[in-house]
C-alpha cells in the first residue's frame, strides 16, 4: 500500500481518498462531490490533452483539473497498477 | 375551500429536475429572474385534488455553501419564502452524493419530501434501494418515481400535499460533526438562542454552521445584525479553527463535510442499498466514452458536432429567416404605398418595420440554436465537449464550455453574436462566463461577412479565400488574448473549480427539448424586443435628422427643374413607361444622380453624418474619412448597414449588400482608398462596439446595462488602437 496523487494515477486504477488538503471554495467543492476520506476512486481516463482527469465515484463520474487533483491524496495498492 | 400551498423543487443537477417540474406543470410555466442575479426563475401553477399547488423550480446545486449565484438564490429563497414544502429530487443511480444536498436542507429543517428519481436506471444497474428504510432512517417521506415516464409521480404530490398540510416547524436535524465541535456547537448554539441571533430566519444550529464554516455571506449578515454577537463568534470559531489546524490539520468546514458523508454512508449501509451487480462494470455511458472522449476519436468526432450544429443552426435557419425578411418587407412596401411622404413613413419604415424586423429576424436563429444546446445539454455530451476542450480554453482564463458560444458566434465564419452571448448560459463560473460573453462578438459573424467580401474584393482580390480564413483566425486569437487581458484586469481572479460531473448519457426528451427552446427564444423576444426597437428609431433619427434646410433641398429641385425644362415634355411622360429609348433612359440616370447627390448631402447633414464629420480630425489617424465614419456609425444597428450607408455616402444610392459590385468599383478607383486603409477598416470594422442587438443581449446576460457601455466603449477603443497601428505602420512601409 503506498500514498500518492491523483496525477500519478494510471488509467483504471483504483484507490481510496486519504486526504482532500485544500480549504475555501474549492476544498468544499471537491468535497461536496464525495470526493471525502474514505471514498473510492478510480481513474476512467484522461482528457486528448490529458488534462483534465475523470474520476468514478460512487457511482457517477467526475471530472477535475490536474492542479486541483494535487490537493487529493490516494491510497492505492503498489502491486496492482499500470493496467491498461 | 379550496387550498393554496407554495412548494420549491430543489436537487443535483442532472437529478432529473427540470424533466419532473415539465411533467408536473406542463406548458404552465412562468420564467424569470430573481431580483439582481442573472439565474433563472422558473414557476407553475398546477391542482392536485382541489390543492393550488405554486411550484417553484430553485437552481439545480451540489451543496448550499454561497460561492454560486445558484445556490445563494436557492438557500435565501427558502429562508424568505418558507415554503410549505420542498421536494427534493435525487438520482436514485447516485443516491448518496445526492443525499449530501438533502442532508444539507435536513439541517435547516425544512419540511420535505424525497423524490427518488430514475428508479428503473438504479434496477437495471443492479442498485437495490429500500426506500422504506431510507424514509424511516432519514425521518422524511421518500417517493420511487420515474420522471420521465411520470411513474410515482401522482403518489409523490399525495405525500408533499399531505406533508405541507401538517404545516410542521422547521426541525433541524442534529448529527455529530465529531468530538471536536459537537461540544462546542451545542455551547455556541445555546448562547445564539438566548441571544435570539438571526433566529427569526435561520435556526440556531444552522447559524452556528455557517459561522463554523466560515460561510462569508452568512457571517456578513450576522455582522449587520448583530455585529457584537457576530464577532464573539468568529472569535470562538477561530480559536476551535487554530487548534485543530494544529493538532489535525483539519479546517472545521472539511471535518462538517467529511461528517456529513459519513452520516449518509452510515444511513445506506443499514440495509437501505446495496449492489446485485459489481459496480466497476462497465455501462453502456462508459462504453459510450470509451470512444467519445477517446484521445484522437473524441476531438474528431467534437469537430464534427460542432459543425453540425454550425451548419443545423445557420442552413437551416434561412429558409424561416427569408420568410422574416419576406414578410417584412412586403410590411414596408405596402406601408409605403399607403402613408404619404414624409417624416412619418420614414420612421415607420426604418426605424419601426426595419427595427422589429431586425429583432425577430433573429428568432429562427435563437430558436435553432437553443434546440441544438439543449439537445446537447439534455444529452449529456456538452460537459465532455467541456472536459475536452478545458485544457486549451484554460489557458486564456476561459471554460471548457465556452467554446460553444464561440462557433456559434463566428469561429466558423457566419454565425451571429446573439446567439452565442445567450450560449454562455451553459457556463456556471460567473468570471469565465463574463469573459467570455464580452468576446465572442470579436468573432466574424454573417453580418460582417458582406463587408469584408466588397472590401476583399476591391482591395484583396487574388487572394480572397486566403484572407478570408486568416481573418478568420485573427478573430480568434484577438478573442482568445482579449479574454486573457480581461481575466487578468478587471474580471481578475482564480480560476473557479473544474469540479463537474459527466452526467450519463440520456436519450433527451422531446418535450423537455421545445420547452426549452420556446422559453429562451421568447426571453429573447420580450426583453431584447423592447430596447431594440428604441435603439432602433433612435439610429433612424441620428440618421435622417435635421437633413437639409428647405435652401439647400431647393437647389436640387432647381438642378433638376433645369434638366427638366431642357427636355421634351413627351420624354417625361416616357419616364412612366416600362419600356424606355436609349435617350430617355440616361434622363432618368441623370434625375437619379441628382437623387443621390441629394441623399448623400442629407446624411451629411445629419446628426450621423455630423458625428461621422466631426470625428475626421481624430479618424484621421486610423485612416478613416467622414463617409467611412458615417457607415461605422451606421454600423452599430447591424453590421451589413455599413455598406448601404457607405453606398449613399458615395452617392451611390441604396447598395444592396448582396450586390456590391458598384461599390466596390468605386471604392477602388477612389484615390482616398487604398490596400493600407481597406485593412485598417477591416480591422475596426470587425473589432469595434457589437451591434445593438448583441449589446442588448450582453446587458441582459451580464445583468447590469454597465458592461454593454463597457463593451461598446472599449471594444471602439480598442479596435481604434488596433487600425491606427496598421495605418500607420503601413502608411510608412508601403
Amino acid at each position: 500500500m503506498s500514498k500518492i496523487l491523483i496525477r500519478q494515477m494510471a488509467k483504471n486504477q483504483q484507490g481510496v481518498i486519504t486526504a482532500v488538503k485544500v480549504g475555501g471554495m474549492l476544498g468544499q467543492r471537491i468535497r461536496e462531490m464525495g470526493l471525502v476520506p474514505g471514498s473510492e476512486i478510480a481513474i476512467r481516463g484522461r482528457a486528448p490533452l490529458y488534462d483534465p482527469v475523470a474520476i468514478r465515484i460512487m457511482g457517477g463520474t467526475l471530472t477535475l483539473r490536474n492542479d486541483e487533483a494535487d490537493y487529493i491524496e490516494v491510497e492505492v495498492d503498489s502491486d496492482l497498477h499500470k493496467e491498461g | 375551500m379550496a387550498t393554496h400551498f407554495n412548494m420549491a423543487l430543489a436537487g443535483n443537477p442532472n437529478a432529473g429536475k427540470t424533466t419532473l417540474f415539465n411533467e408536473l406543470t406542463g406548458a404552465r410555466q412562468h420564467v424569470g429572474n430573481y431580483p439582481g442575479v442573472t439565474v433563472d426563475k422558473k414557476e407553475g401553477t398546477f391542482v392536485v385534488d382541489d390543492c393550488t399547488i405554486n411550484l417553484i423550480d430553485l437552481p439545480g446545486i451540489y451543496s448550499l455553501s454561497p460561492y454560486s449565484e445558484e445556490e445563494v438564490v436557492a438557500r435565501d429563497y427558502l429562508v424568505e419564502h418558507r415554503p410549505d414544502v420542498v421536494i427534493n429530487i435525487v438520482d436514485a443511480a447516485n443516491l448518496e452524493r445526492n443525499l449530501y444536498l438533502s442532508c444539507q436542507f435536513m439541517e435547516m429543517g425544512v419540511p420535505m419530501v424525497i423524490a427518488l428519481n430514475m428508479m428503473d436506471v438504479a434496477v437495471k444497474r443492479g442498485i437495490d434501494i429500500h426506500h422504506k428504510k431510507l424514509a424511516a432512517l432519514l425521518n422524511i417521506p421518500v417517493c420511487p418515481i420515474v420522471a420521465r415516464s411520470g411513474k410515482g409521480v401522482p403518489e409523490l404530490m399525495a405525500t408533499a400535499v399531505d406533508v405541507a398540510k401538517h404545516k410542521k416547524p422547521w426541525q433541524p436535524l442534529d448529527i455529530s460533526y465529531g468530538d471536536e465541535l459537537d461540544s462546542l456547537m451545542l455551547d455556541l448554539n445555546t448562547k445564539v438562542d438566548a441571544a435570539r441571533f438571526m433566529t427569526a430566519e435561520y435556526p440556531a444550529s444552522w447559524t452556528v454552521l455557517k459561522y463554523l464554516e466560515e460561510d462569508d455571506l452568512h457571517v456578513s449578515r450576522g455582522d449587520q445584525e448583530n455585529q457584537e454577537m457576530s464577532l464573539a463568534l468568529q472569535k470562538e470559531v477561530a480559536v476551535i479553527s487554530d487548534h485543530m489546524e494544529k493538532t489535525i490539520s483539519f479546517a472545521p468546514d472539511a471535518m462538517i463535510a467529511d461528517h456529513r458523508y459519513g452520516f449518509i454512508k452510515s444511513i445506506l449501509r443499514q440495509n437501505v442499498m446495496h449492489f446485485t451487480i459489481d459496480q466497476t462494470r462497465m455501462h453502456t455511458s462508459d462504453k459510450i466514452d470509451k470512444v467519445v472522449t477517446n484521445r484522437f476519436a473524441g476531438p474528431i468526432i467534437m469537430l464534427l458536432v460542432l459543425f453540425g450544429v454550425y451548419q443545423f443552426t445557420f442552413t437551416y435557419s434561412t429558409i424561416p429567416v427569408e420568410w422574416c425578411s419576406m414578410f417584412f418587407s412586403w410590411l414596408g412596401s405596402t406601408v409605403d404605398v399607403l402613408l404619404p411622404d414624409g417624416y412619418m413613413k420614414s420612421m415607420v419604415i426604418s426605424g419601426v418595420i426595419d427595427g422589429i424586423g431586425g429583432v425577430l429576424g433573429f428568432v429562427p436563429l435563437i430558436m435553432f440554436m437553443f434546440f441544438c444546446i439543449a439537445l446537447l445539454e439534455d444529452s449529456g455530451y456538452l460537459a465532455r465537449v467541456a472536459y475536452m476542450m478545458d485544457r486549451i480554453f484554460r489557458m486564456f482564463g476561459l471554460h471548457g464550455s465556452s467554446v460553444m458560444a464561440f462557433i456559434v458566434s463566428g469561429g466558423i465564419a457566419g454565425g451571429c453574436a446573439v446567439p452565442g452571448v445567450m450560449a454562455t448560459r451553459t457556463l456556471r463560473s460567473p468570471r469565465e462566463r463574463m469573459a467570455t460573453l464580452l468576446t465572442v462578438p470579436f468573432m466574424n459573424c454573417g453580418a460582417k461577412l458582406p463587408v469584408l467580401a466588397l472590401l476583399i474584393g476591391a482591395f484583396f482580390s487574388e487572394n480572397q479565400a486566403k484572407y478570408m480564413f486568416l481573418l478568420t483566425l485573427l478573430a480568434w486569437v484577438v478573442a482568445l488574448f482579449v479574454a486573457k487581458g480581461l481575466r487578468m484586469t478587471i474580471l481578475r481572479g482564480e480560476a473557479t473549480p473544474f469540479v463537474l460531473e459527466l452526467p450519463p448519457y440520456r436519450l433527451p426528451t422531446f418535450n423537455g427539448l421545445m420547452i426549452h427552446t420556446w422559453e429562451k427564444t421568447w426571453q429573447y423576444i420580450k426583453k431584447a424586443g423592447t430596447v431594440i426597437l428604441g435603439i432602433s428609431i433612435i439610429l433612424w433619427a441620428m440618421m435622417t435628422f435635421p437633413g437639409l434646410s428647405a435652401d439647400q433641398a431647393a437647389v436640387f429641385e432647381t438642378e433638376r427643374q433645369a434638366v427638366l425644362a431642357q427636355v421634351a415634355p413627351e420624354m417625361i411622360e416616357a419616364l412612366q413607361f416600362e419600356e424606355m429609348t436609349d435617350e430617355v433612359q440616361s434622363l432618368q440616370q441623370t434625375l437619379l444622380k441628382i437623387d443621390q447627390v441629394k441623399t448623400q448631402a442629407a446624411l451629411r447633414h445629419s446628426m450621423a453624418g455630423k458625428i461621422g464629420i466631426g470625428l475626421e480630425s481624430l479618424s484621421q489617424y486610423a485612416g478613416f474619412d467622414w463617409r467611412t465614419n458615417i457607415a461605422l456609425v451606421g454600423g452599430f444597428a447591424a453590421k451589413e448597414v455599413i455598406i448601404s450607408t457607405l453606398g449613399t455616402a458615395y452617392s451611390l444610392g441604396e447598395v444592396d449588400p448582396e450586390a456590391t459590385d458598384s461599390l466596390a468599383e468605386t471604392l477602388k478607383n477612389d484615390p482616398g482608398w487604398n490596400q493600407v486603409k481597406a485593412l485598417s477598416v477591416i480591422i475596426f470594422m470587425m473589432f469595434y462596439a457589437p451591434c445593438f442587438v448583441t449589446v442588448a443581449c450582453i446587458v441582459k446576460e451580464a445583468g447590469h446595462w454597465k458592461w454593454g457601455l463597457f463593451s461598446m466603449a472599449f471594444n471602439t477603443v480598442f479596435a481604434f488602437t488596433l487600425s491606427t497601428i496598421v495605418y500607420q505602420v503601413g502608411t510608412r512601409l508601403f
